[in-house]
């Protein structure tokens, strides 16, 4: 499904839109050079030669030496809304979502209460048309009140709109339920996004166990936590011939179950967050929880490694930020006290192109394509350049430094992990389902020819 | 040096320096009236969020000692108890515009955190399971007292590592001093990871007679309930040190409070080997030296007096 028909978005003007002399890329369409692209009446009207599209009427970009790509989706989002609109809501999320270049973001459902009824999908669908910028979707909890008891009311969800199911923050630790869910996909459909712990692995650990934790005196969670729950579930998805998509990797061991259950034929996607793509464990080591707390913890380099690894032989098909927005009196508390998560979606694309394009670790149409990669697991269509495809663009400057958070941030909250960097490339524009989402607002734009 | 939040950050020149003073109060220690006016009108604040008698009355006799004006908060029955954050109890006690803040919390890092949020020198006494730094350094003092030099010493530290913040700073300090160490325990109470800290990994006793110094840790009770141990019985008779186990050439330590018949057996801390007591006598001059050091070193340092600390001044 395109994303206009599955997600839902505020209703603005369609923009018509000459994107003069792009440097157009879009690796999975085969599309890699220098184009007039036109966009109008939400789809990609054309890739003209460079200077000879009609404008009339449209409003012209002069986009010469910037990059454009089909736009992002992030299919792992906190948008804490209902229960702590203090922290993120609808609207600032898919703000930060515009301005990171994405295009559609999927929610995730652990908000307080948990979404678990149809009735709260209704709910927060209507808040989406009335004030998203780009399009969501919306997960419910696998279990309800995730308690990891009892299932909710997959079939009736569906239908009021969830797109898949998680009970993302939480693992759902007992393998007869997980079976059962997974059975039960086969009537009411939609994927299910999971968060990969043993909590008698991890116990009351804050951050991966290994040589920096046992310096630090602070309880790890080691990495066979997540690897052996990863095994579990793809064993049980096989043996069901059901689909799972494992969230956020941060393990080596992990990324070769995922690998090896591909290999056997299991249908199981994965995604990987931008900080266990740029950071390791070495970053808890100042004990600064605004930018090194989160669940999966930042693991060791070997564990970095094999996640850019998964990212080339496509065993991780996406990247996702887990954006996990915290107001600051959760992050000003001693490490083990402060809240898990950080932001990230102002700041993954000019994060990764910064630590891993720019040294040559990846390249760039990698990079492109995984950022889009995160729609298919969830049957949504991948955003494309193809003409003919729903318009969704991101113009970028690749050139452009920047230091986070210097303007402050689209998201109500501040607590990103790389505050304070300088990055290098910055989103520009984003058109969302034919929509301009987002505009830097000192990048100045051609008038109306 | 600013703040004293860990013994990763120091230096053994700066170890020295502390222990170096400590040598100093030592002597004041011996007069007959002990206090000295180096911290007159100077506010010192203890805030304490665990419980403590060795750590918390020492450093409140040191700051006496040193003449300062002594702010005692414990976290049981303070603003605390009502739910204040630590960032805003530090707001709170920097009103009073202290010279010094000894702080105890039971996380890690609390107070590398509470340096960020005041003007005052921030001591650490204790942070989670992460560092104890002033134990550290009156354990160097009081082996360097009886040693003359950790160089080429070796010490086990035998028993629960994995939840010692003692194991961890005194690693760190004996490493720095020259010493060779070995931490020993069950292999579920040593910390995955911990030998790139830089020592040796043994999980039974049998090598320890190679040791010049045994330095026993508290093993906790509640350690069992949570399955780390199979019983209190069990460790003692793996990991107990006693007379059996300690040849007469050995010498023994602990950070107290000590589990009587547990890490230790009796005979064991009440023999001439055990320098417990001394560590506790330790604990005061060290303590006194470091709240010189933060608050009085570089500015009161006299010009021509050589390399041995001399400005203790006369008695208040």
């Amino acid at each position: 499904m395109s994303l206009t028909d599955a997600l839902d978005v505020r209703a603005c003007e369609q923009a018509f839109l000459v994107l003069r002399r792009a440097t157009v890329l879009d690796p999975v369409a085969g599309i890699d050079a220098v184009h007039d692209v036109v966009i109008r009446d939400g789809e990609i009207a054309a890739l003209a030669a460079p200077g000879e599209a009609e404008a009339e009427g449209a409003e012209v970009v002069e986009a010469e030496g910037l990059h454009a790509f089909p736009a992002f989706f992030d299919p792992h989002v906190h948008l804490r809304t209902p229960g702590h609109e203090h922290k993120e809501d609808v609207e600032t999320g898919t703000r930060a979502a515009a301005a990171g270049g994405y295009c559609g973001i999927l929610a995730m459902a652990n908000t307080q209460p948990p979404v678990s009824t149809a009735a709260d999908i209704s709910a927060l669908r209507e808040q989406a048309r009335a004030s998203a910028s780009v399009p969501v979707g919306f997960l419910a909890t696998v279990t309800r009140a995730m308690e990891g008891t009892d299932l909710t009311e997959m079939v009736e969800l569906r239908e009021a709109g969830a797109i898949g199911f998680s009970d993302d923050g939480l693992p759902i630790v007992d393998a007869g339920v997980m079976r059962r869910a997974l059975q039960y996909q086969h009537l009411c459909g939609g994927n299910i996004a999971l968060h990969e712990e043993d909590p008698a692995l991890s116990r009351d650990g804050a951050m991966h166990e290994g040589p920096v934790s046992a310096a630090l005196g602070i309880a790890g969670i080691p990495s066979v936590s997540e690897s052996t729950m990863v095994a579990r579930d793809a064993a049980l998805a096989g043996y069901e011939q059901a689909r799972i998509h494992v969230q956020h990797l941060s393990a080596a061991e992990s990324v070769e179950a995922v690998r090896a259950a591909k290999a056997a034929g299991v249908q199981i996607s994965a995604e990987a967050s931008p900080h266990h793509l740029c950071l390791t464990d070495e970053a808890v080591r100042g004990l600064d929880p605004h930018r090194s707390k989160m669940n999966p913890p930042l693991r060791e380099e070997s564990d970095r490694q094999a996640l850019i690894e998964g990212l080339r032989d496509g065993t991780v098909e996406c990247i996702a930020t887990d954006h996990a927005p915290h107001q600051p009196e959760e992050k000003d508390v001693p490490f083990e006290q402060a809240a898990m998560g950080v932001t990230g979606l102002e700041t993954a694309f000019a994060a990764l192109h910064t630590e891993l394009v720019l040294p040559g670790v990846i390249d760039l149409a990698l990079l492109v394509e995984r950022l889009a990669g995160g729609a298919e697991p969830f049957d949504l269509e991948r955003p494309s350049l193809a003409p003919g495809s729903e318009a969704n663009v991101v113009l970028c400057d690749l050139g452009a430094e920047w230091t986070v958070g210097e303007d402050g941030y689209e998201s109500r909250s501040a607590n990103s992990w790389c505050a304070g960097q300088t990055l290098t490339g910055r989103v520009l524009m984003t058109v969302a389902a034919g929509q301009v989402a987002f505009r830097l607002r000192s990048f100045s734009l051609g008038v109306a020819s | 040096m600013k703040h004293l939040l860990s013994i990763e950050q120091l230096s053994r020149e700066e170890i020295e320096a502390i222990l170096d003073r400590a040598e100093s109060f030592a002597e004041v220690g011996r007069r007959d009236i002990k206090k000295v006016p180096t911290l007159r009108g100077r506010t010192v604040v203890s805030l304490f969020y665990e419980s403590s008698t060795r750590t918390s009355s020492s450093f409140d006799l040191a700051a006496k000692r040193l003449s300062a004006d002594l702010v005692s908060v414990k976290a049981a029955g303070s603003s605390v108890d009502k739910g204040e954050s630590l960032k805003d109890t530090i707001a709170t006690l920097s009103a009073y515009d202290p010279a010094a803040i000894v702080i105890r919390h039971p996380y890690a890092g609390a107070a590398q955190m509470v340096a960020g949020w005041t003007e005052a020198a921030v001591v650490n006494a204790g942070d989670g399971k992460h560092e104890h730094p002033s134990q550290a350094l009156l354990d160097v003092y009081t082996l360097r007292r009886r040693l003359g030099s950790l160089e080429g010493t070796k010490i086990w530290i035998v028993g629960d590592v994995l939840h010692s913040r003692v194991a961890r700073s005194n690693l760190i300090a004996f490493e720095r001093m020259g010493a060779e160490v070995t931490v020993c325990g069950p292999p579920t109470l040593i910390p995955r990871g911990i030998e790139a800290l830089g020592c040796e990994v043994s999980y039974s006793l049998d090598g320890v007679g190679e040791a010049d110094v045994v330095y026993a840790l508290r093993m906790q009770k509640e350690r069992m309930s949570e399955s780390f141990v199979p019983s209190l019985r069990e460790y003692a008779a793996n990991f107990q040190i006693n007379p059996r186990r300690l040849n007469p050439r050995q010498l023994l330590m602990h950070p107290g409070p000590v589990n009587r018949g547990v890490e230790l057996s009796g005979e064991a801390i009440d023999s001439p080997q055990s320098l417990i007591a001394e560590q506790v006598a330790a604990g005061l001059v060290v303590r006194m030296a470091i709240l010189y050091e933060l608050l009085a070193g570089a500015e009161a340092a006299p010009s021509g007096e050589g390399s041995r600390p001399t400005p203790i001044g006369t008695p208040a």
